[in-house]
Order: structure tokens, then C-alpha cells, then sequence
């Protein structure tokens, strides 16, 4: 084998890597999706609260500190005490529990049978007030997160493939961080599938999703749904939250890696928990091996609009998505 | 027959009419200025198929909306179970053993037939989120308990050709046949059909009248239905309600409605439409 097909294995490894995470953001998006029919367009800004709080909670960061100086002439930063990461992943669960919560109080039930372009543009006004709300309570620089995920290149992967290549290949570049990114991502797409599928929760929740009047006839409370969903999809913007902010710290770009989440959904379909994975995937692989073997004849940068690309042509020939619901219209 | 008394009592074909299920007393429904229901008062007895019948814009469907929840009347009440009902919202209406169709069926398109009879059993499932994430065993057993009751049921509307397709392909007779299923798979007190034969074809009428005798007679379901078609609702029901212009204009069994002049007057004079 050539080092250059080594190489662009090691590539598309590390595409589907990446993927995952884009994934892990893309799957927020579908839960919602599903279960209300509106784009949430908060959900990025969502992982980004999620994981300055676990963040804040851990270290001990006193919320609202700025405020509380500016207001009473204090100079309290931090409670003094340190979380053990377990305690401080429930307490920031807690929070996004009571922030669905809230959510559903304030916004989504004033606007129910409202049309979606309402609903999204409500997303809208609530991905820049949490991201306020995140630079008010936890302020604005950029943090690091440490739950204790192994991180580095994982010395077993690149001891055992460096026989592949010749002299010049150490073997297999892989982060031990993206493989746990990666495990993670699976028992959540199972657990949730499971959860969809046989549940009796979940099937109110694809009930909802589908017809708001059926829903109440067969007796789902339309509150408790986008209560639990809601709930749901900040529990896996934490788990996104976690996986990115350990990557490339906390900072407020995070929010920003929602955008590749929409190439990603293109193509798996906004309604399909495993096309969100193998969107992300297909997304992640693509563009590294674009950028791999395209890149430098175009002068690189590929990596930014690529996804797009792709997306694009995928919704030429098929508009619902790899794994979406078929379109059905009677005329 | 005497209406007034409220002891039980055996049909001509055999069925017992218990006492009474529902009652509702002095019913006002007002949208702003436009009063839709006036003053309407009727009950419903267990056991008993009860029509509500009327012109165009009689006030039926509010009616209908009234009962299971959709509809706060502006004034009066509804007494269930020998309880005042408070006001209530749909869903929980749902959960006190009422369930419905609709006009303008109001089915789960993206779901299969068997889906949408599953979500009808969703007020008889107990297993909570925790206990089916931490007990699966027990949450499996109880999926399948309701997977059976749901198969009896198909079997009992013979749509078991259709059972794993999306009810969005399906034609329109057999979604209205399905969205009775999903009703009846709450094992309801009380059913509430909302012109179930509204658009079908002659075959497709005498098929869905066929069920519905079924349903009442076999499950001893005690069912309001509204309908268009006179003669239907002559041969199915037991007692009858008659609506004009949201006012009960008659009330009692079908013979003795059919000969009252203002239900003459109502749908043979002065077109309303």
C-alpha cells in the first residue's frame, strides 16, 4: 500500500470523526423537528448555554458575577469550591430540564397552532437571548473543559497500523477523544431510537409531531411533549456541548457549528434520527477527503462551503433526504 | 316507551339501555356576538346509540367539540359519570375514557394504520418514562398486551390488509374506518362520531353503519353520533336530537321525531342552506 492511500485513509477517519460531532449537533435539530415541526434554530446556541454551565458549575463560577459587582461595587468571581464533573453533568441536566421548561411556559405556548415560520422565527429570538444570557451569567471568555474524556492521539491505534505503511508512516493518527465522541453518539442514536420507536412517550411524541388536534383527541398533553423534547434536545446539546467545548474549548463560536448541522440534515432528512448520523458522516468524510484531493489544486478552504455543495445536489434528487419521511401529496 | 324515567330497559333487538352516562343541562355556546348553541339541554344513556341531527350550521359539531373537551360552553354543564365536569381540556377528556373522530378525519398521515390504533391506547398505557428506560421487561409486556387489543380490533373492522400501510395512501372510506379504530382502541365510555359517513359511497355507508351496530352491540359502547343523512340515522340510532339554528328543535326516538312538524319544517321547508 501507498503512504498516499494510507494517508487519505487516515482522512476519511478522521472525516468520520468529525462527522460525528456535526451529527451529535444534527440530532438535536431532528428531535425537535420531529416532535413540533419547527427548525430550532436555538439548538447550537443551545450546546453552547449547556456547556458554559456545566463549565461554570464545575469550577464554581458565581452566575451573573459582572452583574452582581457592577450592581452592588463586589468583587465575587467564584464560589471557591470545585465540582467533581458527574455532579456538575446532573446539576447543568437540571438546568436544561427547567430551561424546557421555561421555554414551553413562555414562548412555545403562546404559540400553538401558529404557523412554523412563527415558531422558527420564536427559535430565532431565543438563540440570541440564551446566547446573552450564557455572556451575561458565565461571561465571555473562552474557557476549557475538562470531564475527564481521554484526550491525544491514541498510541494503541498508531502502534497497531504502523506496520501498513513503509519507513516513512507512524500509522493512524486517531483522537482518543473523537472515538468516545463517537461510542457516545451511538447509545444515544440507539437509545433514542428505542425510546421513538416503542415508547409510549415516544409515540405521542411522533403523534404531536404529526396532527395537534389527533394528539389531543387520543389524550397526549401537548404541554408534557415539548416539555420532554425539549428536555431531550438540551440533553443532547449538553452531550454536543461536552464533546465540542473539550475539542476546541468553550467559546462563543460554538453556537456557530449549528450552521454545519443544516448540510447535515439536508441530507439525512429533517425527520430521520439515523440520517442525522449518517448525514453527519457522510458530511464529515466528504468534505476531508475534498479538501484531501480537491484542495490544494483550488487553493484550498474547501472544508467551508463544501457541505453546502453537496447538500445541494442532494436536494435536487431527492428533497426529503437520505432517510426522511416520503413526501406524499394526493391531488 | 316513557323517556322521562331512567331505569334500565331492553331494546327490541335485545340490547340493555342502562341509566344515564351524560347528561348536558342549558348548553350556551357563544363565538363573540354569534351564538352558535342556545339553551340546549339532552342526555345520554348507557348502552344507547344517540344521533344529533340538524341542517347545515345547526350547531352539531359544536356540540360534538363541547363534549370531548375542544369547546368551553359559555354557559351551562356537562355532567359525567353522575359528576358536574369542570372545565377541562381535551386531552384530559381523553383520559376519562371519551373518544372521538372527526369530521374532516384528523388521522396521523406519516403513520402506519397500526401506529395510529397503537396512540389510541396511549391513555391505557401506565408504564412511566422512568420505568420503561429502567424495567424494559415490563414495558415489552405491556406493549404487547396493547399490540393484541389493537390486532382484535383491526380484525374486528377487517383492515388487516392495511395494517402496515401509512393511512396518507390510503383511500378516503378506509382512513375514516381506520380513525374509528384508533377510537375505539381506548376502550372508550363513550364514543363520539363526527358524521362518519360524510362523503362515502352507498357499499361504504352500509359497511359503516354495519360497524357501528357492531360496536354498540358487541362492546356495549355507548355512542353520539352526528349525521347529515336522515335515513341513516333513522335505522341506527335509539333516540335522536334534532338541531336547527343551534336550538334543539326535537329530542326523542326516531319514529317520533320523523313525525314532528319543526324537524318537518326544518328539513323539508325553508332551505337554510
Amino acid at each position: 500500500m501507498t503512504d498516499q492511500f494510507l494517508y487519505a485513509v487516515e482522512v476519511m477517519i478522521n472525516g468520520l470523526m468529525a462527522g460525528v460531532l456535526y451529527a451529535l449537533v444534527a440530532l438535536g435539530f431532528v428531535l425537535i423537528f420531529k416532535a413540533s415541526g419547527i427548525f430550532n434554530y436555538a439548538q447550537g446556541v443551545l450546546a453552547l448555554f449547556a456547556a458554559l454551565t456545566l463549565v461554570g458549575l464545575q469550577q464554581g463560577q458565581i452566575p451573573f458575577a459582572h452583574l452582581i459587582n457592577a450592581v452592588l461595587g463586589t468583587e465575587v468571581t467564584h464560589f471557591g469550591w470545585h465540582l467533581p464533573a458527574a455532579v456538575a453533568i446532573v446539576l447543568t441536566i437540571g438546568v436544561m430540564i427547567v430551561l424546557a421548561i421555561l421555554i414551553e411556559r413562555f414562548i412555545l405556548k403562546h404559540l400553538v397552532n401558529q404557523e412554523p415560520i412563527i415558531l422558527f422565527m420564536a427559535t430565532i429570538g431565543l438563540a440570541y437571548f440564551l446566547e446573552g444570557l450564557g455572556d451575561i451569567m458565565w461571561g465571555s471568555d473562552i474557557k476549557t473543559m475538562d470531564v475527564g474524556l481521554p484526550q491525544g492521539a491514541s498510541v494503541w491505534i498508531e502502534d497497531n497500523s504502523a506496520w501498513l505503511g513503509g519507513d516513512g508512516f507512524y500509522g493512524f493518527f486517531v483522537d482518543k477523544l473523537d472515538i468516545v465522541a463517537a461510542l457516545v453518539a451511538a447509545v444515544l442514536v440507539i437509545s433514542l431510537m428505542i425510546f421513538s420507536q416503542y415508547s409510549k412517550q415516544g409515540r405521542a411524541l411522533r403523534a404531536v409531531a404529526d396532527d395537534h388536534q389527533a394528539a389531543l383527541s387520543v389524550g397526549i398533553s401537548l404541554r408534557f411533549i415539548w416539555v420532554l423534547v425539549w428536555s431531550i434536545a438540551g440533553f443532547v446539546a449538553l452531550v454536543a456541548g461536552i464533546m465540542w467545548g473539550t475539542k476546541s474549548g468553550v467559546q462563543f463560536s460554538l453556537s456557530l457549528i449549528a450552521l454545519k448541522a443544516l448540510p447535515v440534515l439536508m441530507l439525512g432528512g429533517f425527520t430521520s434520527i439515523p440520517g442525522a448520523i449518517v448525514g453527519g458522516l457522510i458530511i464529515g468524510v466528504g468534505e476531508k477527503l475534498f479538501e484531501f484531493t480537491i484542495g490544494p489544486m483550488v487553493g484550498g478552504a474547501t472544508e467551508n462551503w463544501f457541505a453546502y455543495v453537496l447538500a445541494l445536489v442532494f436536494l435536487v434528487f431527492r428533497p426529503q433526504g437520505l432517510f426522511g419521511e416520503k413526501i406524499i401529496e394526493r391531488v | 316507551m316513557n323517556m322521562v324515567s331512567h331505569e334500565p330497559y331492553v331494546t327490541e333487538d335485545g340490547r340493555t339501555i342502562g341509566g344515564v352516562l351524560m347528561e348536558l343541562k342549558n348548553i350556551t355556546l357563544r363565538f363573540g356576538g354569534v351564538v352558535a348553541i342556545k339553551d340546549i339541554s339532552f342526555d345520554v344513556r348507557e348502552g344507547e346509540i344517540r344521533a344529533i341531527i340538524g341542517p347545515n350550521g345547526a350547531g352539531k359539531s359544536s356540540m360534538l367539540n363541547i363534549i370531548s373537551g375542544f369547546y368551553t360552553p359559555s354557559e351551562g354543564e356537562v355532567w359525567f359519570e353522575g359528576h358536574k365536569r369542570p372545565q377541562m381540556r381535551p386531552f384530559r377528556v381523553a383520559q376519562q375514557g371519551i373518544a372521538r373522530t372527526f369530521q374532516n378525519i384528523a388521522l396521523f398521515q406519516g403513520m402506519s394504520t397500526l401506529d395510529n390504533m397503537m396512540t389510541g391506547r396511549i391513555t391505557r398505557m401506565n408504564a412511566g418514562l422512568m420505568a420503561q428506560a429502567l424495567w424494559w421487561g415490563k414495558a415489552e409486556r405491556e406493549e404487547s398486551e396493547h399490540r393484541a387489543a389493537v390486532e382484535k380490533i383491526i380484525d374486528f373492522l377487517e383492515i388487516q390488509h392495511i395494517r402496515k400501510t401509512p393511512v396518507g395512501r390510503l383511500p378516503y372510506g378506509l382512513q375514516k374506518r381506520v380513525e374509528l379504530g384508533r377510537a375505539l382502541a381506548a376502550e372508550p365510555r363513550l364514543l363520539l362520531l363526527d358524521e362518519p359517513m360524510a362523503g362515502m359511497n352507498v357499499e361504504e355507508k352500509e359497511d359503516m353503519s354495519r360497524f357501528i351496530l357492531d360496536v354498540n352491540d358487541e362492546f356495549g359502547t355507548t355512542i353520539v353520533l352526528i349525521e347529515h343523512d336522515m335515513g341513516v340515522v333513522m335505522d341506527l340510532s335509539d333516540r335522536v336530537v334534532v338541531m336547527d339554528y343551534g336550538k334543539k328543535i326535537g329530542d326523542g326516538p326516531p319514529e317520533e321525531v320523523r313525525a314532528n312538524q319543526d324537524v318537518i319544517d326544518a328539513y323539508l321547508g325553508v332551505s337554510h342552506d
